[in-house]
């Protein structure tokens, strides 16, 4: 499914990833952990194209297709689904015409063509409803004046109607109270597929409590320096990073 | 691809650009090329006009020639030759004012077709849109629609010729009331060579029953268009005009320079909206037109209300101030805008709100965005006479860039004479946000699509204010018009 192969990332000139090897099969579920300043955000901003993200080395696939080359809005035609740790606010822009607008987009690059404004809210209602959401988040301007936990709701939300392939979850628990936590979680395992890859990316333990990785990787100085089963984040919680980190240094 | 065929394709490309360039193929009449004393006896003449119009018309060309050209915008253009154009140009066909639609030009009809303007009224009635529309093709006003469902609520909407035919104690007594024939270069000079534009009629009480809307066609070459509008609401009654305008594409400059008065007496409201589409040149800055425009208002009555949004987009030149003089007590002024500038245009831009009753109140939301290489700035006056006891102002004026070559400027002025007056003013320049762009792209939206969503929602104050029936029209053209600003 992710297939990512020595991947190189300069950001002003300083390496940040620095030779990243990672594989994500379809229906699994990785978790990436890290420090601060590790390269989390700059891992998931490169997958997902951002402008001043560019791999110097290395290659990153979904599906077999080559995502570096492609624009962001290719990436997401092919099925990669970032939900932000900062979910970006835009005044005025109603967050049904957002959705309609971004489905639509989606649609029509996958060769499927736009719904009809009926099948639409249809469509919209029923993934409300399965994730609890009143329709009175869609009416206002997307993410302004949302507190944390509405950003992140309406991430899930908008991650459900577009159907991705592969999800990448950068900090989603950033910012969450623990009831927020647990309903985000809830509409993330409802994702969870036999076709469906995750990334969730993390610096605390605690979201894998709600969230099960198959998976835990450990990112360090821009490259995954350890590999083990959900054990690994208990661990990390329990010790923290520096045994992970003095390890490297010897 | 051979030469040619690339020739057709790139042409078919600016089309879609600015899908209102076509030439109407029409045989035209026109006044000898030029501008004197001649050249107004001869538009009076050709529209019968009373003796003291003419001397009306040829004071304002005496004034003008007096006159110096303003120079204080924010604007850059060479000089105009005004004896290189014509004045005045009319559909042949129109020269025996057609009585019905059925004996109009049907090359015109089939212009107005193209550019989605529905004349017939079996068409409009078929359709959703409950809209009376008067069209203006070069010089004269070609046909007006619904006039006699108008005239049973006792609304007059005609071309501003036949009203002076028709009303001419009316005419008289308004014309220049609001705009004199001085007022500026370009007011003098609308004032001595106008050729047709709209009349507008509310009767005392009468809420107009339907949308009134006027649209302006440039078609004639090397023309100008020297329209007056007059909009008179009496007391207690309410009325919503709505103005369009496009033009071919032609590698030179057009002038257009027009005069709109608006007058409410007390407990009256106007409100009038423009989607303002002149054809701005290419990328490079060649042709377009040059819009230079006196809106008016008089809130003559207590209580009574004008309320202005425009929409600009087109013109390679645009120099338009709507503005309210609120007279009467507790009169209330309005200025929404939204101004696009992209490639090598340039707008300047605002309103001046003159404040001389007690409680007057006024609201200023200008939305400024400059793309490519263009100038875009907010020109805005507040005025509080000595006699506008708490008057209230409230100003915001929000610019935003696309791109770093563009400039956007804002100009605001204000006096006041009376303590008890507040003024308020709020400003923000933005550039637009790369993390709006990437997270609306992540969603699979694509660039430029991106880029419009993000405008759009930052106009919608603006764009919420226009006609239900216009605002989606207005949405796409703020898209169409930033095409190619990214990237």
């Amino acid at each position: 499914m992710l297939e990512i192969n020595n991947l190189h990332v300069d950001i002003d000139g300083k390496q940040i990833i620095n030779g990243l090897t990672l594989t994500v099969p379809a229906g699994e579920v990785h978790a990436v952990m890290g420090p601060n300043g590790s390269g989390k955000s700059t891992l998931s901003y490169t997958l997902a194209g951002r402008d001043g993200y560019e791999a110097t080395d290395g290659t990153a696939t979904l599906g077999g297709a080559d995502l570096l080359g492609l624009d962001p809005e290719e990436r997401a035609a092919l099925g990669l689904f970032l939900a932000f740790q900062y979910p970006v606010e835009i005044p005025g822009v109603a967050g049904m015409t957002f959705v309609k607008t971004a489905l639509n987009a989606v649609r029509t690059a996958r060769g499927e063509g736009e719904l009809s404004a009926l099948d639409f809210l249809k469509l919209v209602r029923a993934h409300l409803k399965d994730l609890g959401i009143d329709e009175a988040m869609l009416k206002r301007p997307v993410n302004a004046g949302f507190s944390g936990g509405e950003k992140k709701r309406n991430e899930v939300l908008q991650m459900a109607l577009l159907e991705p392939k592969f999800c990448i979850l950068d900090e989603t628990d950033s910012g969450l109270d623990i009831d927020a936590l647990k309903i985000v979680a809830d509409g993330v395992n409802r994702m969870r597929g036999p076709e469906r890859g995750m990334l969730v990316i993390t610096h605390y333990q605690r979201l894998l409590d709600y969230i099960k990785p198959d998976k835990v990787h450990v990112l360090a100085k821009g490259r995954i320096v350890k590999t083990g089963g959900p054990e690994l984040a208990l661990e990390l919680e329990e010790k923290g990073y520096g045994d992970v980190l003095a390890g490297l240094a010897a | 691809m051979s030469a040619t065929a690339e020739t057709v394709a790139d042409v078919e490309r600016l089309n879609e650009k600015y899908k209102y360039g076509f030439v109407t193929d029409i045989e035209a009449e026109y006044a000898p090329k030029g501008l004197s004393e001649d050249t107004v006896r001869f538009i009076s003449a050709k529209k019968n006009e009373p003796e003291w119009l003419l001397e009306w018309r040829l004071e304002a060309y005496r004034r003008w020639l007096e006159m110096k050209e303003p120079d204080w915008g924010k604007l850059r253009y060479p000089p105009i030759d005004y004896e290189d154009a014509y004045y005045y140009s009319a559909p042949k066909s129109n020269e025996n004012a057609p009585e019905s639609l059925d004996d109009v030009d049907p090359e015109l009809l089939r212009t107005y077709e193209k550019l989605g303007i529905p004349l017939r009224e079996q068409e409009m009635l078929a359709g959703v849109k409950n809209i009376a529309v008067d069209v203006v093709f070069d010089s004269v006003s070609v046909a007006t629609t619904f006039k006699k469902k108008l005239a049973e609520a006792g609304v007059i909407f005609s071309s501003i010729s036949e009203a002076i035919q028709e009303h001419p104690e009316l005419i008289r007594k308004y014309m220049g009331a609001v705009v004199p024939r001085d007022d500026n270069y370009f007011a003098a000079l609308n004032s001595a060579v106008f050729t047709d534009g709209s009349f507008v009629y509310i009767p005392k009480g009468v809420k107009c029953p339907m949308e009134l809307s006027t649209y302006f066609r440039i078609n004639a070459e090397n023309t100008g268009q020297f329209e007056r509008t007059l909009i008179i609401a009496e007391e207690g009654s309410y009325v919503s005009y709505l103005e369009g305008c496009t033009a071919p594409m032609r590698d030179e400059n057009q002038l257009h320079a027009a005069v709109v008065e608006l007058v409410t007496h007390a407990d009256a409201e106007i409100k009038y909206s423009t989607v303002q589409n002149w054809y701005p040149g290419d990328e490079n800055g060649v042709g377009g037109i040059y819009n230079f425009v006196t809106k008016r208002a008089l809130c003559a009555g207590d209580r009574s209300k004008v309320s202005w949004t425009q929409v600009e987009t087109g013109s390679a030149i645009t120099w338009k101030y709507p503005s309210c003089i609120l007279q009467g007590d507790d009169s209330q002024g309005e200025f929404y805008s939204v101004a696009i500038a992209n490639n090598m245009q340039q707008a300047d831009t605002g309103t001046k709100m003159i404040h001389m009753g007690k409680r007057t109140r006024s609201r200023i939301i200008s939305k400024g965005i400059s793309a490519g290489k263009a100038q875009n700035s907010y020109r805005g006056l507040v005025k509080m006479l000595p006699t506008a006891e708490k008057a209230r102002n409230y100003t915001q004026c929000d610019s935003l860039l696309i791109g770093d070559q563009c400039g956007a400027h804002t100009f605001p002025y204000i006096e006041s004479q009376n303590r008890s007056a507040r003024v308020e003013h709020e400003a923000t320049t933005s550039k637009i946000s790369e993390d709006q762009l990437f997270y609306c792209r992540q969603r699979g939206i694509g660039e430029e699509e991106a880029v419009a969503l993000v405008v759009n929602g930052f106009c919608r104050e603006v764009l919420q204010q226009l006609p239900m029936e216009f605002a989606v029209e207005a949405q796409k053209l703020v898209s169409i018009s930033l095409e190619g600003s990214v990237g």
